[in-house]
């Protein structure tokens, strides 16, 4: 076979670069400006330019969850929007789920259940884990166990600690409606 | 009232002690240090497999404003001339990958260029605009193309860990061609991908006087350090490397990946701090368990004893190092034939170096032979866990020697118990619910119990609270519980009272964590290093006015609830406070090493078992399998903490699973590329798949092991979980599938 000699990419100009722009985001209650080009995910935001590095990097394709925040109370892959489509969004990391009283910052009843189920190993996914099962109960579809694996089956957990984390979050659920 | 003190806390369920830094998101990665003036590298891959890199064309890049530099191999800075610079401490014999070398492109996806931008955006933006051009070669990724290349192994140091296959005994030919009991099959599994949820990354912090504070993605700072030192020829002084947390190995981080190369040469080049982050698709670009086919065949008696075993396996490799593995080993170890034959080869490939992954080598010989076994137990019409009691064995056959404990029988015992096994219909297709065919599988695991040399630090500080520290990791594992369980239980204090720090090179030196041994290894590290404090403590104790410890021996006390006492006299005490204020307002401090015990250990065969029961759901009409419950029964010497000893082998089930149905890096060698380099399409097991998951530990003490008598759990979960599936597979559905993993379409 002959030696192929190919370029990639094919040549072609950039186009200039997308300017800086002032973004407001609203984390955890508080509200930050940011100089940050549009094309900046809200998970780089958060990450890279607020030092919020509870939310993780599992894949930046919305793929794996590890990445999940809460916006206005829903679950999102904060990988898959810019942070500049979030302006004027309550957005809620880990860093801002528990609740806090004076200074002092409590954990969240998921926080608590997951430490005493054991749902983690590396840790690395749960951040997202317990910021989805925020959202799973927000949204009051999960009536049972099948219902909980499935609705929290965009959240992979390389370690493999899936019963644990239905374990906790079913104790969690069963509090509530104790 | 106050609550009597735990101070005995090994094997104690205690939670994590790391729990609130990781629920809270406080927990650090290695790309988590946003220290200031940062800039970010991100890595260009070849897009050939083989050939030559002709030209680069960087000028666009590096014509937008914030792009500081795009690395390549033409102006790299000089590095070290001699493979042994670029050997660490999991390097297979051979020639390591040498990052920016020059050149040559070996495998699909090798890095090639690091463009260094103010930004992340700016970075990854600017290395679409580099035009590499590029002469290809034709490349060879096809092991099953290649398998008449299959060859042995070269031999180096690894193969103290990963010994060759023993010599034949007896005489298998002979023996099998007359055996009235027999079956033989072929066995493929595919490269699978480790794909810890983290992203490998290393952020370099540049100090001002130029020394290097390097946060790592790796499973040993040792390791990195000896890698950073030697490659870039810099003095031990002039660099830290940290690594306090690690979103999960799995044997990744075994080997320094090229991030860190690439992080350390721009900081040093740019003297500036920089972060590199692989991207999820470069992760399939550093390492693999590797595609392997294997041949196994067994004999035996009509009374079901087996008295001929053949084990083969062809593994690919790498056209510059030699990974091997243990694959064949197994059945000689767990099983008492006297004809045995084992072969492994080698088959190089296009392909970068295979790297350990869960069990290496464990799970993969174990998934085949335990299959082997199912279908000689068919073959014999007898039941499969019956073939195993009968060729039951406390004796390692392949080192000629006794194990140091097997309590294997009382795994099979507890787990067929608890799983109902005993009530099985030994027929095919016997279990049926609406459209769905049930099976019931079993299978046994193995994995060996190894520890190594490591050392530690323990100071009890002037408050009269512990710190101990070693430069070992914990990957998700538990290590800083249980060793905060260690020196606790060691001096009779409190969890609250112990602080255990590990991932930094400042501490004194431990191994890689790998291989189940850092629970033994640095364990034994823990326990010594809290030992000389308690001496150093009775030497204090013996000192003071009318003291009652004047005749006293170090066997001859204890500690408990934060204080010495007497072993025979417990109220003669007294406080670790009171002793550490009579050492001059001075903590007291000391270092050691722990060294396994060779002699003693030498006689011995050392390994961990487990026996595995599975249900299995197989849809008739659309071949989609669930397995619906599993119980996995261990042996594995003492278990320090049962809740994290618990999710270690949860996970390792989780493993087994998704590798007997899901995993599967699948090249197209038109390309010789990984085609689903992404967590979409690279299938692992998510939350829907996971069903009813049951964990037992058998009693089992062991004084040869290392002394406090704990083998290790990190792979044992995975080992037998495949072939109990695969079995349970053939239970329901009558289909006797030996390749992994098993599609629907195997069961249509």
């Amino acid at each position: 076979m002959n030696p192929a000699v190919e370029t990639y990419p094919p040549d072609v100009r950039p186009p200039s670069l997308p300017p800086v722009h002032s973004v407001k985001l609203t984390v955890n209650g508080k509200d930050t400006e940011l100089q940050i080009s549009p094309w900046t995910t809200l998970l780089d935001a958060l990450r890279e330019y607020m030092d919020l590095t509870g939310t993780k990097k599992g894949c930046d394709h919305g793929q794996c969850g590890a990445c999940t925040v809460l916006i206005n109370g829903k679950r999102i892959n904060s990988c898959l929007t810019l942070a500049i489509m979030q302006e004027g969004a309550q957005i809620t990391t880990i860093e801002g789920i528990a609740p806090t009283e004076g200074n002092a910052s409590q954990l969240h009843p998921l926080q608590k259940a997951f430490i005493e189920h054991d749902a983690f190993q590396c840790g690395y996914c749960t951040p997202g884990q317990i910021c989805s099962a925020v959202g799973l109960m927000n949204e009051g579809k999960a009536k049972t166990t099948a219902d909980i694996k499935e609705l929290m089956s965009g959240n992979i957990c390389r370690c493999g600690a899936y019963t644990n984390i239905v374990d906790a979050i079913e104790d969690v659920m069963n509090q509530k409606n104790a | 009232m106050s609550t009597p003190l735990v101070t005995n806390t090994i094997g104690k369920p205690i939670n994590r002690v790391d729990g609130v830094e990781k629920v809270t998101g406080k927990a650090k990665y290695a790309a988590e240090f946003n220290v200031p003036d940062l800039a970010y590298g991100v890595v260009i891959s070849s897009a050939i497999t083989k050939g030559k890199i002709k030209s680069f064309d960087a000028s666009d890049a590096l014509s937008l404003e914030g792009v500081l530099q795009v690395f390549t191999h033409e102006n790299r800075p000089k590095l070290a001339w001699f493979d042994i610079s670029y050997k660490d401490q999991d390097a297979p014999p051979g020639a390591p990958f040498r990052p920016l070398h020059n050149a040559t492109i070996k495998y699909s996806g090798q890095p090639i260029a690091l463009v260094v931008a103010e930004t992340f955006e700016l970075a990854r933006y600017a290395a679409t605009l580099v035009r590499v051009e590029y002469e290809e070669l034709t490349h060879e990724t096809d092991l099953e193309a290649n398998l008449h290349k299959a060859r042995k192994p070269k031999h180096g140091v690894a193969d103290l860990l990963k010994p060759p296959p023993p010599k034949p005994r007896g005489d298998f030919d002979r023996v099998y061609a007359e055996d009235p009991n027999k079956v033989a099959g072929r066995y493929v599994h595919s490269a699978e991908h480790h794909n810890p949820m983290e992203l490998f990354a290393t952020t370099v912090s540049y100090e001002k006087n130029g020394k290097l504070t390097i946060y790592d993605k790796t499973q040993g700072v040792t390791n990195s350090i000896l890698y950073v030192t030697q490659v870039f020829n810099i003095p031990f002084s002039d660099v830290r490397v940290l690594s306090p947390y690690m979103g999960g190995g799995f044997g990744s981080g075994l080997r320094p990946q090229y991030q860190l190369f690439m992080a350390v040469m721009a900081a040093r080049e740019l003297k500036r701090s920089v972060r590199v982050s692989l991207t999820r698709q470069q992760m399939f670009t550093f390492g693999h368990r590797p595609a392997t086919v294997q041949q196994v065949a067994l004999g035996a008696l009509a009374d079901g004893s087996m008295n001929a075993l053949y084990h083969d396996a062809m593994s690919e490799t790498s056209k510059f190092e030699d990974y091997t593995e243990v694959v064949v080993n197994w059945g000689g170890q767990l099983y008492p034939p006297e004809n045995v034959t084992l072969d492994y080869k080698l088959v190089p490939l296009d392909v970068y170096s295979p790297l350990d992954m869960r069990a290496p080598g464990g799970v993969t010989g174990m998934s085949a032979l335990e299959v082997a076994m199912d279908e000689l137990a068919y073959n014999l019409g007898m039941d499969p866990l019956q073939l195993r009691l009968k060729n039951y064995t406390d004796h390692d056959y392949n080192q000629n020697k006794p194990y140091s404990s097997k309590e294997l029988r009382e795994c099979y015992r507890q787990g067929a118990e608890r799983f109902g096994w005993p009530s099985r219909n030994m027929e095919p297709r016997s279990m049926k619910k609406d459209h769905n065919l049930i099976g019931w599988g079993m299978a046994t695991g193995m994995w060996e119990a190894n520890q190594m040399p490591a050392r530690a630090e323990a100071v009890l500080m002037v408050n009269g609270k512990l710190r101990v520290s070693s430069a070992t990791a914990d990957i998700g594992t538990g290590t800083y519980t249980i060793m905060t369980q260690i020196a606790a239980d060691t001096l009779g204090l409190p969890i609250s009272d112990v602080l255990f720090k590990l991932g930094d090179t400042d501490m004194p030196v431990a191994p890689i964590s790998g291989g189940s041994w850092t629970a033994a290894t640095v364990g034994t590290a823990v326990q010594t290093v809290c030992q000389e404090v308690g001496k150093s403590l009775l030497k204090l104790a013996k000192n003071m006015p009318d003291s009652l410890f004047k005749g006293a021996k170090w066997e001859d006390i204890t500690f408990s609830d934060k204080h010495m006492r007497l072993k025979n006299d417990p109220n003669v005490a007294v406080s670790l406070q009171t002793l550490v204020d009579l050492n001059g307002g001075k903590a007291v401090r000391e270092t050691s090493t722990g060294l396994p015990n060779a002699l003693k250990q030498r006689n011995f065969s050392r390994a961990t078992h487990s026996a595995v029961f599975v249900e299995v759901m197989v849809d008739e009409d659309l071949g989609t399998v669930k397995v619906t419950r599993a119980v996995t029964a261990v042996a594995g010497g003492r278990i320090l903490n049962p809740k994290t000893a618990r999710s270690q082998i949860l996970g390792g089930m989780v493993w087994g699973l998704s590798k007997a149905l899901e995993e599967e890096s699948v090249m197209d060698h038109n390309f010789g590329r990984f085609m689903n380099h992404n967590l979409a399409e690279y299938h692992v097991a998510v939350n829907a798949d996971i069903h009813d998951l049951d964990v037992i530990f058998v009693e089992e003490h062991d004084d040869v092991v290392n002394p406090l008598g704990v083998k290790g759990l990190g792979e044992i979960g995975i080992v037998g979980m495949p072939a109990a599936i695969a079995n349970a597979i053939f239970h329901a559905t009558g289909r006797r599938v030996r390749d992994l993993p098993i599609r629907l379409d195997a069961l249509l």
